[in-house]
């Protein structure tokens, strides 16, 4: 081995031995450095004659190529190292929770609601509201009920102390006295639901004193009992997201519609579990009909001619039979372990366009 | 209403399945509850005979017995009186059902002797009314047979009835109903006159003709030995849930069930002088058939005597002068009342009867001599004997109806469905109407007994009722032209808000719109909005606010271990008892802790600034307007330190805050709650914007600077007034000011220290640091002036 071999070899193995960048600079400067080993031979070329000057600028140049590439390569290394290291120190139990983020919920009859209105909406019916507190008028006479008809021992009425002009007050036992208000504001054609809190004096395990109901309201010159048919009939399949679901309509009875329906739905109850949709059960979810003569009347409007429908739907109701709550009660305690589990995620927004039951996400 | 099937088989001559007339009935709008066949839960019961009876070693009235199954011999012991050898009676074994029990029958000891089963009686299997003694079968009876070979399956159907059908609250009426609809023929009753063999003496004056008894009759009968009734009435009357009770009183609940003929049956030796037929005078009282005294008033339609009321008029007879077993002379009322009268009264006086349901929905007022006058006479002659007096009439029976005038077009019209003119006539025809065709025009009288058709709308539903619901046609919506708002402005407000705070983690509830006057009472702002008849003492009164609720339910997760949390509720609260008189708030109220405990977070109370934040979110979900002002100003439910009002003008548009400890001690919370209260309906109307709302954006060519001050300012002045007035130095450069520090310690005795950051945005140039510096110098002095701060050192 040459000289010049030995000393690259010393060199490269001083490089290989830094142990950090610091000791690897030190390795620099006193290799390459301006008084450094190499830079002080290349000073020695200027005395040489031309030959040896070329023999050794060569070999100096090679030895200078060689440890500043090893010097490079080492660099990268323990600047790798360095992050490595840098990493695992860093390094954390990523299986620990993130922080906390609450998700809060839609509460399943609103949510209810919101499906009812895409529903409908789409249909071209407006939503209409009204007070909850209202006057004998609109919740009874009106709706072609005068005092002492047995129909308003059907429902029972919570009344308010205090009167003015010998007037009383309740609050609304159905929605259906929105249908009133609403004619008094606006004349034919009138397409309307109208969602809202009513009120009976009734307490259960079937019954609650508050509970919801989606009064729908139709009034043109054309719209007949077949229409109503229909419609109803898309509203079911739509709302239950069923292709088809078998559909019973009976004469009943309610006093501001003639002629009166009720409809069922088919359903099993098989083994105490409700299915919608197959079976061959039967199982009520609304009251409807024509609107009654009276009712019309009571609005200024001429029965001969117009006409159109109406009904009334428990929105509750609706609520339990497609999300299998067991227990109207429930709805109103306010349990937050129930409004978890019920409840929809705010990003669960129904449409009939993108389908009413997306989920909105996982519930946390 | 309840029937038996050989019931309705008395007036309907029919083919059809039980199952066929349970469908037909629903299908007319008579619609079925259930059909229960009482038979069905012990048919596995069988006939035996009685081989041996002796007497139990232990006892003085139970017998032990040896009945023949006809497979084996077993062994009961029995306490009936009629047990005897050589009878046949009907044994339960153990492991069979016993209505009476409710359960399976299990073998057991009896004072020592082994019992292996028992022998029936009527009432204890739910076949029949007795419970003097065991069933005997008749002496053809087969052995080892089921018991359905001696009681005949007579199924008992429950069908609802709605108010306007009066007519069908009887046996006769629902077969005239399935007639009608084409499920057989209806068997008219004979009407025979009745053999009068006096004329009574009875002075009887009706002065209530104008006021609910248009038509009243009495007839005397003489001689009747009150006992008890048949045992096939007793049967029907049991079977429809009635106690029979005698033979006068079951003939009268009889007709009323099978003919829907209401009667009354007077002991005429209990009546004194002249019967009047008048309104009760305010503050007569009559003890009624129920045992309960009532106490009348003017306008009620009594029967009165000498000795004052007898019976509420239709509702429900007096209890002195009603029947008893040693009856041998009454009085049989038939007559018409008004429904109005009769509901009237029923209402004041909080009674319903059998005969109040009817009259109240309307009796056919023809029914009145025939079925009731003849025809329940003559059973009570056939029953109790005696003898019948001529008929005493006041009054006379309401004139017939007026013709209807009826297009039978209208049925397409309104059902969409084409019913031929001839196929309407001969439906009206079915029902009793008499139909005369007049061109297009059909004349139309209804039958006496369907009061509740009026007018041709009427006739419509009477005609699609029994041409069938099942064939309208289904014909889809016509949509409108053109695009629909649906959701009004407020509405989707609302929408909006309940998605917003949900997402910000709220829970949303439903709580009642009324609650308890103890807890409203620090949350009214107005008189406080009674219920005149709450459901309980608790839920008396309209909410005048969402939160106590909240509050409640809040206390209520707590009890169940839920210590922590946030729920939301949009609805109503109320400050008058009149329509209108109430506002649309969406209340948001989080307690306990803000965040649950966790390894990076730390733990804290929810406090006036989650409050500030749902506020604030709720109303900007609601596109409220952005230019308010947040001042301290809350009401006395909220921390007087901690709570605040977002306002617009003079207009609050929300409260929020940590609740007053005091509210939150009475009503047993103990641990910290805050909330806010948005009325929605107070914001201005958003503008309809069209998708044009937003503006073009021009981004600045050169880069914002970012200057921290810190001030140091009096504790009382509120960080919001540093930040105003800093904005307002210069309303072009400064594009945002915000508060990055707070600092209030002791060593700063009564003032703190605030910083805020200052976003310079450049215009037109870059700016040099002595601009920048001067800017910064501006706000020092604008906020010195506006604050006394000045800047720390």
């Amino acid at each position: 081995m040459s000289d010049m071999e030995t000393l690259q070899a010393d060199l490269l193995a001083q490089v290989e031995s830094a142990a950090d960048l610091a000791q690897l600079d030190a390795v620099r400067v006193a290799v390459l450095g301006k008084k450094g080993l190499i830079t002080e031979k290349m000073k020695t070329l200027g005395a040489m004659s031309p030959d040896e000057r070329k023999a050794a600028g060569q070999q100096f140049n090679t030895l200078k190529t060689a440890v500043a590439d090893a010097i490079e390569a080492k660099k990268a290394k323990l600047e790798e190292d360095a992050i490595n290291a840098r990493l695992a120190r860093e390094a954390v139990d990523i299986t620990l929770p993130v922080r906390p983020e609450t998700q809060g919920r839609v509460h399943p009859l609103y949510q209810t609601y919101d499906e009812v209105v895409a529903i409908f909406g789409q249909m071209g019916f407006d939503v209409a509201e009204g007070p909850d507190i209202e006057d004998d008028f609109h919740n009874f006479t009106a709706l072609n009920t005068p005092k002492n008809h047995p129909a308003r021992q059907m429902q029972d009425t919570f009344y308010l102390k205090g009167e003015e002009n010998g007037d009383k007050f309740i609050v609304r036992t159905q929605t259906s006295a929105v249908q009133i208000r609403t004619m008094e504001k606006q004349k034919p054609p009138v397409r309307v639901i109208v969602p809202g809190r009513t009120y009976r004096c009734d307490y259960d395990a079937t019954h609650a004193p508050m509970f919801h109901q989606v009064e729908g309201l139709i009034v043109d010159t054309e719209t007949n009992m077949a229409h109503l048919k229909g419609c109803l009939i898309e509203f079911v399949k739509t709302f239950f997201e069923l292709d088809d679901v078998p559909v019973r309509f009976r004469p009943s009875f309610f006093p501001f519609t003639e002629p009166s329906a009720e409809m069922d739905i088919g359903c099993s109850r098989k083994n105490g579990e409700l299915k919608i949709g197959e079976g061959d059960d039967w199982l009520e979810i609304l009251g409807c009909g024509m609107v009654h003569p009276n009712v019309l009347k009571a609005c200024n409007i001429d029965p001969e001619v117009y006409q159109g429908f109406a009904f009334g739907i428990g929105l509750d109701r609706l609520a339990m039979l497609k999300y299998a709550i067991p227990d109207l009660r429930t709805f109103f305690e306010s349990d937050l372990r129930w409004i978890k589990h019920y409840g929809f995620v705010p990003l669960d927004i129904p449409s009939t366009a993108s389908g009413l039951s997306m989920t909105g996400g996982n519930k946390r | 209403m309840k029937f038996t099937l050989s019931w309705l088989k008395d007036f309907l001559d029919t083919n059809a399945s039980v199952d066929e007339i349970a469908e037909r009935l629903t299908a007319i709008g008579l619609e079925i509850e259930e059909v229960v066949d009482p038979l069905a839960a012990v048919k596995d019961l069988i006939v035996v005979s009685v081989d041996e009876c002796v007497a139990h070693p232990d006892s003085d009235h139970l017998h032990v017995l040896k009945v023949n199954t006809g497979k084996e011999l077993v062994q009961i012991v029995c306490g009936a009186p009629n047990a005897r050898a050589g009878m046949k009676g009907i044994l339960a074994r153990p492991g069979d059902y016993v209505p009476a029990f409710g359960d399976k029958l299990k073998a057991g000891k009896i004072r020592g002797v082994e019992s292996f089963g028992m022998m029936c009686a009527e009432d204890e299997l739910g076949v029949g009314p007795d419970h003097t003694g065991i069933i005997e079968c008749p002496e053809d009876a087969v052995v080892g047979a089921s018991i359905t070979t001696v009681y005949p399956s007579d199924p008992v159907f429950d069908v609802s009835i709605t108010p306007n059908r009066g007519d069908c609250m009887s046996v006769y009426g629902i077969a005239r109903d399935l007639a009608a609809a084409g499920l057989g023929t209806l068997k008219t009753p004979k009407h025979n006159v009745t053999v009068c063999a006096f004329k009574s003496d009875v002075k009887l004056s009706n002065e209530a003709t104008e006021i609910g008894a248009p038509f009243f009759t009495l007839r005397e009968i003489r001689g009747v030995k009150n006992g008890a009734s048949p045992k096939w009435m007793q049967d029907r009357l049991t079977a429809v849930g009635l106690r029979p009770i005698s033979a006068l009183v079951d003939v009268t609940n009889y007709f009323n069930i099978t003919f829907g003929r209401p009667l009354h049956v007077f002991d005429a030796d209990k009546v004194k002088g002249q019967i009047t037929v008048r309104s009760a005078r305010d503050g007569e009282k009559l003890t009624a058939l129920d045992g309960k005294e009532y106490t009348l008033s003017d306008g009620m339609v009594v029967i009165a005597d000498e000795n004052g009321v007898e019976s509420i008029a239709g509702i429900m007879g007096g209890e002195a002068s009603g029947c008893e077993e040693s009856t041998t002379h009454v009085l049989l009322e038939s007559a018409y009342f008004t429904p109005e009268s009769i509901a009237k009264t029923g209402q004041k006086l909080i009674l319903t009867s059998d005969s109040r349901q009817r009259f109240e929905r309307g009796v056919d007022p023809a029914s009145t001599i025939p079925f009731g006058a003849d025809m329940a006479a003559q059973m009570i002659a056939e029953l109790c004997g005696g003898e019948c007096s001529e008929l005493i009439v006041t009054g006379k029976e309401p004139e017939r109806p007026a013709p209807i005038a009826f297009d039978p077009h209208r049925v397409e019209k309104l059902c969409g469905v084409d019913v031929p003119a001839d196929t309407c006539k001969e439906i009206l025809e079915k029902l009793g109407c008499v139909v005369k065709s007049d061109g297009n025009l059909f004349s139309v009288v209804r039958p006496t007994w369907r009061s509740d058709i009026s007018g041709s709308h009427d006739l419509v539903e009477e005609v699609l009722r029994i041409y069938g619901y099942d064939k309208l046609p289904e014909i889809a919506l016509p949509r409108p032209n053109g695009v629909h708002g649906i959701l009004q402005p407020k509405q989707r407000r609302e929408v909006s808000v309940r998605r917003a705070m949900a997402n910000r983690g709220g829970c949303q509830t439903i709580t009642w719109s009324f609650m308890s006057s103890k807890d409203a009472v620090p949350f009214r702002t107005k008189d406080a909005v009674l219920i005149a008849n709450p459901i309980s003492a608790d839920l008396n009164e309209m909410r005048p606010n969402l939160l106590p609720n909240l509050v409640s339910a809040a206390r209520s997760n707590i009890t169940k271990g839920t210590f922590d949390g946030c729920l939301f509720e949009v609805g109503p609260q109320f400050f008058g008892f009149k329509p209108m008189e109430q506002e649309t708030v969406a209340c948001q109220l989080r307690f306990g802790q803000a965040t649950p405990r966790h390894w990076a977070v730390a733990q804290r109370s929810v406090d006036v600034f989650d409050a500030k934040a749902d506020a604030l979110a709720a109303l900007d979900a609601a596109e409220a307007p952005q230019s308010v002002q947040i001042v301290r100003e809350a009401p006395a439910w909220y921390h007087p330190g901690r709570s605040g009002a977002v306002k617009i003008g003079k207009t609050v548009l929300a409260y929020f805050g940590e609740l007053h400890p005091k509210i939150l001690k009475a009503m047993d919370v103990k641990t910290t709650v805050c909330a806010c209260e948005v009325f929605l309906d107070r914001l201005p109307p958003a503008k309809k914007k069209n998708g044009k709302g937003v503006k073009t954006l021009k981004l600045s060519a050169f880069t914002p600077i970012f200057r921290d001050l810190a001030f140091l300012v009096d504790r009382k002045v509120d960080a919001d007034k540093i930040v105003s007035a800093a904005k307002n130095t210069d309303k072009v450069l400064i594009t945002d000011v915000s508060v990055f520090d707070l600092y209030e310690g002791e060593a700063l005795g009564d003032k703190k220290s605030v910083a805020i950051q200052l976003t310079i945005q450049p215009v037109e140039k870059t700016m040099t640091d002595e601009e920048i510096e001067s800017v910064c110098r501006r706000v020092v002095g604008a906020v010195g002036v506006a604050t006394g701060a000045t800047l720390r050192s």
